[in-house]
Order: C-alpha cells, then structure tokens, then sequence
C-alpha cells in the first residue's frame, strides 16, 4: 500500500512538467495573439521562409 | 431642383482594392485599376511571385488613392531611430509598426513575405489583433526609411507618433493573472485529487497514516492560495478597511480566511480533512472570472493623449535646405515646413503664402480657416493645399493645444474600474448579515457545547462566502463585453457597464458624431453639360476647400484651360473660359455660379444626418434628458432643434473648456453624463463625462482618450443597445437571487454545526458554476432581442 506515496510524488511531477509548460506558454507570449498563428498555419509555405 | 448633371461611368471594380473605377480606368494586363497607384502595386507583387495575395482573399488590397504621399527621412536620424528600434545590436534590428490598414488574410500573408520584397529584411510577423508587424532587418542592407517607404508603396503605411518614443510594451492581459491562473488550477487539480480517498470514505481511525498524509499534503498544496493567488484579495481587503470601506474584498476575505484557519485547525489537531478543497475552488473561480471580465479590444486604445496625434519629426529648414527634426528638440524660431494634410505642432507665424488650416480637429469647426502671411497658426490645425512654412513662436510643449491638454481639468481622472460599485454596495451588506448571523450562532452554541459553537461559528463564514457575488459581475458584464464587441460597441472594461446603467443625461456633439464628417452638396439650378465642364476647370485652379469640394462633384474632369483666372479671397474666383466669364462666389444661399454674369445656380452645403438619427432622438429622450454641443456656427440650428425635445439644451459655438464647463455643471446638479463625441476638441468633455463614447467611422480612426468606441454604422442602433446594457442589470439580480438561495441552504447546516467538507466542496462550486452559467445565458439570451 506503501507504492501509492511514490505513485503521488510521481503524479505531482508530471503535473508540475505540465505546469512548467503553461508557464513557458505564458512568457513565450503565446497568450498575447491567438488569433493570426491561426490564419498563418493555412498559408503554403512555398520556400520554408518561416522559423 | 437636382439634375445630374453627367451619367456616370459604368462600374468596373479595380483588380487590387476593389473600389470601382469611377475617376479614370487604367488597363493592363487584362486587369482594371482605379488608380496608378493600385496598378503599381499589382505589379509589384506579380513581378515578386507575391500573387498569392490576391488568390487568398478577393481584392484585398488597400486602395492607394486616399494614401497621402509622405517622406520618411526623419527615421534615419540616429536620435530617432534609437527611440523607435526595439532592439538592436548595429547589424540586425528589430522594429514594431502599427498599422491600421491591416485588415484581411492576405495583408497577414503580404506583410509576413515582405523580406521576398526587400533583402534586408529577415522576417515580419504580424499580429493581427493589434494590427501591428514586427520587423527584423539588417541594418546596413537597409534603412529603416526604406522600410517605411516600402510599407507606405504597397498600401500599408505604418502610423508612426509622438507616442511610439519611449513607449512601454504594455502586454494586453498581464502575466501575472495568467501565471496566478496556472499556478491555482495546478493546486486545485491536485487537492481535489487527493481528497477523493476521503470524499469515499477514508477513515480517520482506521487509516490513521493516509488520513494525515492527504491533509498534511492537502495543507502544504495550498500555500500559495493564500500566498500567492489569494494574497491580492487579502491586500485590498486590507486597503479597504482601513479607508473604513466594507468592499466586496472584505467578505471574500473572511471566507478565504476561515476557510484556511478552520483546515490548518483541523489538520494539525488531526481532528479533520480541513477544506482546502474547497478553498482552491474559490480562489480559482474568483481568478478565472478576473480574467474573462479583462475582455480587450486590442487594436483600440482608449488612453490616448495629444502625442498621439502628433507626428514623430518636422521639416525643419536651414539654409533653405529641409532637415528632418525631432519635435522635442523644436525650439521658437525655428522654421519648418508643412505640407498638405500633415499636422502643424506647434504654435507659428505663417511665412509665405496662404493657408487653409483645419481645425477640426481641436475646434470640431470643420470649414477650414483662411490664413494669410504674418498671421498666426495654432498647434493642432492641418493644412490644406500647398507647402507652407512657419516661424515657431512657441517650443511643441508650451503650444496652445498642449497647454489645453496639461490643464487641470484634463489631467486623467481617475475613474477607479478596479471593483464594481455594485459589488461593493452588495459586499458591504452581505459582510454585517453575515456577521450578524456569525455571532448569533456562536451565542446561541456557547452555553450548550463549546466545540460545537466554534465548528458552527467558522462554518457559516466558510459558507456564506460571497463567491455568487463576486462571480456574477465579471462574468455577466464580461460577455456583455464581448456581445457589444460584436455588434462594434467597443467598451473599455466592464466597470464602463455599471457607468452607462446609471446615466440621466446624455450629450451630443454635432459635427463627425449626430452628423457624417463629409458635407453633402446639393446643385440647385441648371448646367449644361458643356457648362459643368467650365465650372469644373475653374474650380480646379483654387486649393480652397470649397472649390476642390465643387471639382469632386463633377464626375468628368474637363480641366479645360482657364485664363484671367482672379481669386478675391473670402468672396470667390472667376476665370475665362473657352470665351465665357465664369464665376464660382459666395452667396447667403451657398456657393452661386454665374457664365457671363447669368446665374446658373447655387450649391447648397447640407450636413449628413446619421442614418436613424431621428429614430434614435425619439427613443433616448423617452428615458434621457438630450443636449446638444456644437463646436460649429449655428448653420443648421434650426433643423437640429426640431429633432431635439423641448427641454433640452442646444450650444453652438463651443469651444473645447465650454464643453467641459457644460458637463461640469450639469453634473454639479446631480445628472451622471455620458457625452457621445469624435474628435480632440471633445477630449476634455469626454474624460469629465461618467461615461465618453467616441463615434469613429472606421476603426482606423484616432480617437481620444475615451471610455468607449461605438462605429458609426450601428448608431441608428444606439437606443437598443441602452436598453441591453440597462437590462444586463437584470441579470445580476437575478444571479444575487440565485445565491441568497444556495446560502440559505449553506447556512442551515452551518447554523447547526453540521458542515462537513464534501457538503462544502459540493456546494461551493456548484453554487460559482451555476452563477456562471445564468450570467453568460442570461446575457446571452436578452442580447438576442438585439437584431430586430
């Protein structure tokens, strides 16, 4: 019975991996424009111009 | 009597912008443009393999016929161009524009190929809300002039003020609620988890070592609530109370508190599970609705000052030679040049010719004024016609239209939006109800059993929580927000809701807002065709504005050949025409034209109403008292008291500080005043006002600094839109009625001493849920009364 401790410190990392992610969301500025990565994804990258 | 006076030409819509092409039809390449311009552009593209522009959406492009031309020498001097760089290491540099012409797909994709136009640049991006593009260049490849000039060429010209030096990137929600939002969702997601064991029966006897375990772990996971995430209601709770206000922070924070001292009580006694469950819930719904009442409307900013309106540099001229200068370093006696249409910043003597400045702009007059050499020109006004130059009797900062900005009554008035006024007026009642019954309850325990008192006591603290309360505001007026912002109404924050619910009087401006900027012009008599010709060609050799107004309303242009041509300023221009004397002058009736000292007939200059204006009069004054503000002569004051009730008031000739002086008094006797208006010479009676709407005719327009921005075609709208905005309320009522039900079900078990955690945990959120839910419904479904 004594696993369900390590099970829940294991949870509690992915969960904060998962938290660490928003953060890097967050300050990556992707929160700031979401509407034109929208539009741009349907763009035909012809050359491969973009990052 | 009107007659047309020439049939006009078929329409042909113009390949690049779609506009038809009324004026001249240019063809090549099986194409028709309206304009050199469009063509050029077309061109361009095609000859770059950028012709997928045109494939992605019809006829995007921007029509390059009322794009002024424009120099952009200035943002190669060294001083400006640090101010403007983002970012830059001497080779690459990156650079933000604005432009307001941004508009479809295709200006994304033209505007993020960019670098296939120019070499030197690296990359744009755009962003589409804030119509802005960022632009990475290298920066010995090329200027940042050419950048410009490239923008401005193929009909994207970036807006570039006073305002952009020294900006701050202000980001539109702050980090911080997000991360707040982040960090609470984490910790509610995994105290809910690790309560369940509990929620199923975990027992405290029997499993004594997975029961503190969960609590203790439960405990620590919740520190930063009240640490972090909570710690913003706390602190201006604190603030509050000690200004000696109850705002709704107060109550919240009880809750927030008993909630946390109860659990750290129980789980350290090892009496109980404590109800951080229920905690992080509250925390996280109270965050989660900050954050969907912060509805912004990005490209629109409603903190605008003078700087915005001012370019970045002038034409300073030494020597007879032109140097761009920055307007900061513009000192009295300088000379600078202004061209048609650009801005005078600063008070000057006018040296050579004469100028027809626009005032409109701070006066609301709009006829241009006439001004001739020697004479002064003020700050603020905008050329019309040739090139003039000016002596500077005043540095920007002391001219006359900067002074009337810094004056005290233009300082930012601090309408404090950070809290409801309903929310607190609820909160203030709810925290001495709650008190109230907090106490009674404890007295009523104390004498039979101790523990039980303070069980029940802190029990109806936790769950009388005004979550409901704190909830229903932001999210009903939050997706009022975003339902006005649909229909073009574009408030400012929701705290702008509650203002508009409680206005009594409402007051217009008259030029730009009941009316169209433009004039309308009507011929009343008879020309000839061959007559309309000459009439044209006349009108054609003078800038004034009424004579270029006259050579618009010909469709054909003749342009014959004038000779004698004779300009008597303030009275008309005459001229010899294929033989005949015509002439184009003033009369009380408009402007009158005679051939051969026969008259013709006149034009006459009527305002354009907006559409339902009258409609919308009839229905406002039922609930409002209506004036009128006019920065114009009375020209049509008659026509406007006709419309307007009996009892309202109707000022022409307003100045700016008269406007003001207005709303001051009528606040002074009680009224709460919304002012609807356009342009800067209201910006000092919109900021007094409680509320101030600015009516813009395209989105792209400057507006002043403003509480709200309503687009013009929907004003014939304008009275249902009060009527929403004033029925919202219901919703709330509605909502507070929703939660004095849920806390009455709290509150017997509470008063009881029967509170346990899962009822709180069930109970709390559901009751936040369905609050919600009713707010956004709620909005939702009396919006729909809207589009009839």
């Amino acid at each position: 019975m004594k696993i369900i401790l390590l099970l829940i410190a294991i949870s509690l990392l992915v969960a904060l991996g998962f938290l660490c992610a928003f953060f890097w969301a967050v300050n990556d500025g992707q929160f700031e424009d979401d509407y034109t990565p929208s539009i741009r994804i349907l763009f035909d990258n012809k050359k491969g111009n973009k990052k | 009597m009107t007659k047309p006076i020439v049939s006009r030409s078929i329409k042909v819509a113009c390949a690049h912008c779609g506009d038809s092409c009324i004026d001249e039809q240019l063809i090549s390449t099986n194409q028709s443009f309206c304009c050199v311009g469009c063509q050029t552009v077309y061109h361009l593209l095609q000859s770059n393999g950028l012709s997928q522009y045109y494939d992605l959406e019809n006829t995007p492009g921007v029509s390059l016929k009322s794009i002024q031309e424009e120099k952009f020498a200035y943002l190669d001097e060294p001083e400006i161009q640090t101010q403007l760089l983002n970012f830059t290491d001497g080779k690459t540099a990156k650079i933000t524009f604005y432009i307001p012409n941004i508009h479809c797909i295709s200006c994304i994709w033209l505007l993020e190929n960019l670098h296939q136009l120019e070499k030197g640049i690296f990359q744009s991006t755009v962003n589409f809300l804030k119509k802005e593009v960022y632009i990475s260049f290298h920066l010995p490849a090329i200027k940042l002039s050419q950048i410009a000039a490239l923008l401005h060429r193929i009909g994207y010209p970036a807006n570039i003020n006073l305002a952009d030096i020294d900006k701050e990137d202000k980001p539109i929600i702050s980090k911080d609620l997000y991360y707040k939002i982040g960090v609470t969702g984490f910790i509610f997601g995994n105290i809910m988890f690790m309560s369940f064991p509990e929620y199923l029966g975990l027992d405290k006897t029997q499993d004594a070592f997975y029961f503190q375990f969960f609590a203790y772990f439960n405990l620590v996971l919740g520190l930063p609530l009240i640490f972090y995430s909570g710690w913003d209601y706390l602190h201006a709770a604190f603030l509050g109370l000690k200004q000696k206000t109850l705002n709704i922070d107060v109550p919240i924070s009880i809750g927030i508190l008993s909630l946390f001292g109860r659990s750290l009580f129980e789980i350290i006694s090892a009496t109980g599970p404590g109800y951080m469950d229920s905690l992080a819930g509250l925390i996280f719904f109270l965050l989660v609705g900050k954050w969907f009442q912060q509805k912004t409307y990005h490209s629109i900013s409603f903190e605008r000052d003078y700087q915005s309106y001012f370019p970045v540099a002038a034409n300073k001229i030494e020597d007879e030679i032109e140097i761009p200068v920055s307007l900061k370093k513009l000192k009295t006696d300088d000379k600078i040049r202004i061209r048609h249409q650009e801005l005078i910043p600063a008070d000057g003597i006018l040296l050579n010719g004469e100028a027809y400045i626009d005032y409109s702009f701070v006066t609301g007059e709009s006829a241009p004024v006439r001004v001739q050499k020697g004479d002064l020109i003020y700050a603020g006004g905008r050329q019309n016609g040739t090139s003039i130059d000016i002596k500077l009797t005043k540095a920007v900062i002391q001219s006359y239209l900067v002074q009337l900005w810094n004056e005290h009554t233009f300082e930012h008035k601090n309408k404090n939006q950070h809290n409801s006024k309903l929310a607190n007026k609820v909160g203030k009642y709810f925290t001495i109800a709650i008190l109230v019954i907090a106490f009674a309850t404890l007295i009523y325990w104390l004498p039979i059993d101790s523990t039980k008192a303070i069980n029940a006591f802190s029990a109806v603290l936790i769950i009388a929580c005004p979550c409901a309360v704190a909830l229903s505001i932001p999210f009903t007026f939050g997706n009022v927000l975003r339902i006005l912002g649909r229909n073009q109404i574009f408030l400012k924050s929701s705290g702008v809701i509650e203002n508009i619910q409680g206005v009594t009087h409402i007051v217009f401006d008259k030029t730009g807002t009941l009316t169209e900027r433009k004039e309308k012009m009507n011929f009343h008599g008879f020309l000839s065709s061959d007559e309309a010709a000459m009439v044209q060609s006349l009108a054609n050799q003078s800038s004034h504005p009424r004579s270029q107004q006259i050579q618009q309303y010909f469709p054909e242009k003749a342009n014959l050949e004038v000779s004698q041509f004779r300009e008597t300023p303030g009275k008309g221009i005459e001229g010899l025409i294929c033989g005949s004397l015509v002439s184009i002058h003033k009369s009380p009736q408009g402007t009158a034209i005679s051939i051969d000292g026969k008259r013709n007939g006149y034009f006459e200059h009527l305002p354009i109403l907006r559409m339902g204006l009258d409609k919308v009069i009839r229905k406002l004054q039922k609930k409002y008292t209506l004036s009128l503000l006019s920065g114009d002569r009375n020209r049509h004051e008659s026509y406007f008291k006709k419309l307007f009730p009996n009892n309202s008031e109707l000022h022409f000739d307003a100045s700016p500080s008269t406007k003001l002086q207005f709303i001051k008094d009528l606040q002074k006797k009680g009224a709460t005043v919304m002012m609807i208006g356009d342009g800067l010479n209201d910006a000092g009676a919109l900021q007094q006002a409680d509320v101030g709407l600015v009516i813009s005719e395209d989105n792209n327009n400057f507006s002043p600094s403003c509480d709200g921005v309503l687009a013009a075609t929907i004003f014939n709208q304008f009275n249902s839109f009060m009527e929403y905005i004033q029925s919202s309320r219901k919703v709330i009522y509605l909502s507070y009625g929703f939660a004095l039900l849920y806390n009455i079900v709290g509150l017997s078990y509470a008063v009881q001493g029967n509170l346990s955690p899962v009822i709180a945990a069930i109970l709390m959120p559901l009751s936040s849920i369905s609050i919600i839910i009713l707010g956004v419904m709620g909005s939702w479904l009396l919006s729909k009364n809207l589009k009839s």
